[in-house]
């Protein structure tokens, strides 16, 4: 089963398209998708900051991502 | 208290009336507008995106907190997303407590915080450029 991760920003400007395809059949933890991101899109290294929101709120690292989770990745934020 | 995300042209007055409260002595507000240059290079416009459910929650984390630190007896954010124009608000906090001081203050922690939490994003758009602001270092 995949799920798509939200891409808002720069982010969706790295990759190309407003979501990114993950698999959840495999555990995977929010260090596991930012590696593969970084592996895939070496860009993503540049960056001053990458963070993932899972239902409307930051995770962490460690967090093992859900097969109903709405997942956002979260380029360096620039409100104001 | 109202917190608004929102693609439609900031109403200053509006927001300050929202907030304006009996027991209040001073409302203090910051307008955030989009300046015409960074560091010397012409700005055209500024766009905005936001994670816009995630943003109002941060924000109601970020006023939350406030309201533990200052006496606040009520509160306004209203912050544009979308093609804002040079010299247009992009966003506007207004804040009315008991005292000027507590005002000044939890305005000021408030628009610090958006600046670092809040899932909103900036875009600048040069004449034969763009650039997501503070992506890259």
């Amino acid at each position: 089963m995949e799920i798509d991760v939200i891409l808002y920003g720069v982010a969706r400007d790295i990759i190309g398209a407003n979501k990114y395809k993950i698999k959840v059949d495999i555990q995977m933890s929010v260090e596991g998708l930012l590696r593969k991101l970084e592996n895939e899109y070496p860009k993503f290294k540049q960056l001053t900051s990458l963070f993932v929101a899972v239902n409307d709120e930051y995770v962490t690292k460690d967090y093992l991502i859900q097969k109903h989770d709405e997942v956002v990745l979260i380029p360096p934020v620039c409100g104001g | 208290m109202m917190i608004e995300i929102t693609e439609d042209k900031i109403n200053v007055s509006k927001i300050i009336s929202v907030v304006n409260h009996p027991e209040a002595g001073g409302i203090d507000v910051f307008i955030g507008t989009a300046r015409n240059n960074t560091s010397g290079k012409k700005v055209m416009r500024l766009e905005f995106e936001s994670h816009v459910s995630m943003a109002r929650k941060e924000l109601q984390k970020i006023v939350n907190t406030a309201k533990s630190k200052w006496n606040i007896k009520s509160v306004a954010i209203s912050h544009r997303i979308g093609v804002v124009n040079i010299g247009d608000e992009s966003v506007i906090i207004a804040v009315a407590c008991s005292h000027r001081n507590d005002a000044f203050e939890s305005c000021r922690f408030i628009i610090d915080n958006l600046k670092k939490n809040v899932p909103i994003w900036k875009k600048e758009i040069f004449e034969n450029s763009e650039i997501w602001v503070a992506s890259y270092s």
